[in-house]
């Protein structure tokens, strides 16, 4: 990459650059206490959750910057969050 | 066609000339005059630009960046307090490679509360990454406004410039000056060619965020794009004197160094009581010169270096001061002279409009003469 004058960007950086590579810790949804309220979706700063197939919720891990609010949130505590090792 | 008139107006007619798409400027002693008559020539149809009247300094350069991003040529211009306040945004226009112009009525910074001249405030504002230009008197600063158009928008540069003139000492004063026509100045400075611009059917930021990864490259293209304007100024300046008979093409103006012993380096009006010092002075047999600093930034440190290399000492007229450190000026002079032996007395001199007269300028080069150190100049030990 070479570098814009005056530090432009074009749209769709967003999409590009993928925040996931800040984390540190990561949120394991267990799905096994859920009870599939979606919280976790709400509350995600990042919209990095999504509801699956089953009605479960997983995050995407491309976007996770790992800040731990869904695990703090999650009133079933069915998230873990554990260290990433990179 | 040479007409007497002030030099604000002087600076308000190359504004004029210039054609720019939008100004936008707040009020502001010494600087009132241009944006006023500026302000009038809109009014009145003699320019067609968009003249936006804001609440502040910050909002009016603000103004300008953002219609700079848009593609067209912008003006502004303050002083002192008014710079004070645009600080954050003269950073951000120069970091997004804007080539706004801005002229700067050279004034004190307060506190105490100062409407008169010294260089303090574009002097602050030297890491900001605008080209400053120095004009000595009204000719000058109505010719620079052209020049620094040209270089900003070269697409070699692409860095906002600062055309700086002392407040009330050229302001307000009355000069004859030569007014080129509109062909004239359209064949020197073509309608603006935006490197690139925001546009709605092609969507582009300006400035966005640089982790600590980018930061330091983006910093060292500014650098890089600074040490460029050095040849595209001198490549103006030939230009404009081969078109109007008044040549820019160095960085410096020597007076009277070719066999100088003794240098004075000047930056702005006070040149012009400098050489009359100084031909006073070698009437007498004195061998002393001038270097005028006519740009600041980028500092021709080169130039300044081969100017100066006959010369044993070198006294600088400082009309700022870094407090706990030297005058700025001192400061440039003394890395590039730097193992050359010759020996070099700073002055902070003409603070908050003290006036620098023939015989400061003689007492000067006394001092210079019997190796003094580095002072504030001409204090009046009474009241301390
Ligand atoms: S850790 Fe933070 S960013 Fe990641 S999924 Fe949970 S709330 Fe979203
Ligand atoms: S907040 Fe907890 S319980 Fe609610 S959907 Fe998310 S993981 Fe399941």
């Amino acid at each position: 990459m070479t570098l814009s004058v005056g530090c432009t960007a074009r749209p769709g950086k967003s999409r590009e650059n993928r925040t996931g590579a800040w984390r540190t810790f990561k949120p394991n949804f267990k799905h096994d206490k859920c009870t599939k309220c979606g919280i976790c979706a709400l509350i995600c700063p990042e919209s990095a959750v999504h509801e699956n197939q089953d009605g479960f919720y997983d995050a995407d891990y491309n976007y996770c910057k790992g800040c731990g609010l869904c695990a703090e949130e999650c009133p079933a505590e069915d998230i873990e969050m554990t260290r990433e090792e990179k | 066609m040479t007409q007497i008139m002030e030099g604000s107006h002087a600076v308000a007619e190359a504004v004029r000339l210039s054609k720019p798409g939008v100004i936008s400027a707040y009020p502001i002693t010494p600087q009132t005059h241009i944006v006023e008559r500026l302000a009038e020539m809109v009014a009145d149809g003699l320019l067609e630009a968009d003249y936006i009247t804001v609440e502040s300094e910050f909002s009016a350069l603000s103004a300008c960046l953002g219609a700079s991003a848009t593609g067209v040529r912008v003006y502004s211009a303050t002083t002192s307090q008014g710079l004070a306040l645009m600080f954050e945004v003269c950073f951000n226009a120069a970091g997004m490679r804007l080539p706004l112009v801005m002229t700067i009525a050279n004034r004190a910074l307060s506190a105490p509360l100062s409407i008169w001249n010294d260089h303090q405030d574009s002097i602050s504002l030297r890491d900001s990454g605008w080209l400053q230009l120095y004009a000595q008197d009204c000719q000058e600063a109505h010719d620079l406004h052209y020049i620094a158009y040209r270089v900003a928008e070269d697409h070699s540069v692409l860095l906002p410039a600062m055309v700086c003139f002392d407040g009330f000492v050229l302001t307000h004063t009355y000069e004859p000056v030569d007014i080129p026509g509109q062909e004239e100045v359209d064949a020197f400075l073509p309608a603006f060619s935006p490197y690139q611009r925001l546009d709605a059917r092609d969507p582009i930021s300006f400035g966005m965020y640089a982790t600590p990864d980018y930061y330091m490259e983006f910093r060292y293209e500014m650098e890089r794009a600074m040490q460029r304007a050095k040849g595209v100024l001198k490549e103006c300046g030939k230009e404009f004197g081969e078109r109007f008979g008044r040549d820019y093409s160095d960085l410096v103006e020597s007076y009277r160094l070719e066999d100088a012993d003794t240098a004075l380096v000047a930056m702005g009006s006070l040149c012009g009581t400098v050489k009359d010092a100084i031909d006073e002075m070698r009437g007498e047999g004195k061998k002393v010169g001038l270097l005028n600093l006519r740009v600041f930034r980028p500092f021709p440190f080169e130039d300044v270096k081969k100017a100066l290399s006959g010369v044993s000492r070198v006294a600088i007229l400082d009309k700022n001061v870094s407090i706990g450190s030297k005058g700025a000026v001192g400061l440039e002079m003394r890395d590039t002279l730097y193992g050359t032996g010759i020996e070099i007395l700073d002055c902070i001199a003409g603070l908050g409009g003290r006036d620098i007269r023939k015989r400061d300028v003689r007492r000067i080069v006394g001092l210079a003469e019997a190796g003094g150190g580095d002072i504030f100049y001409g204090l009046r030990e009474e009241v301390l």
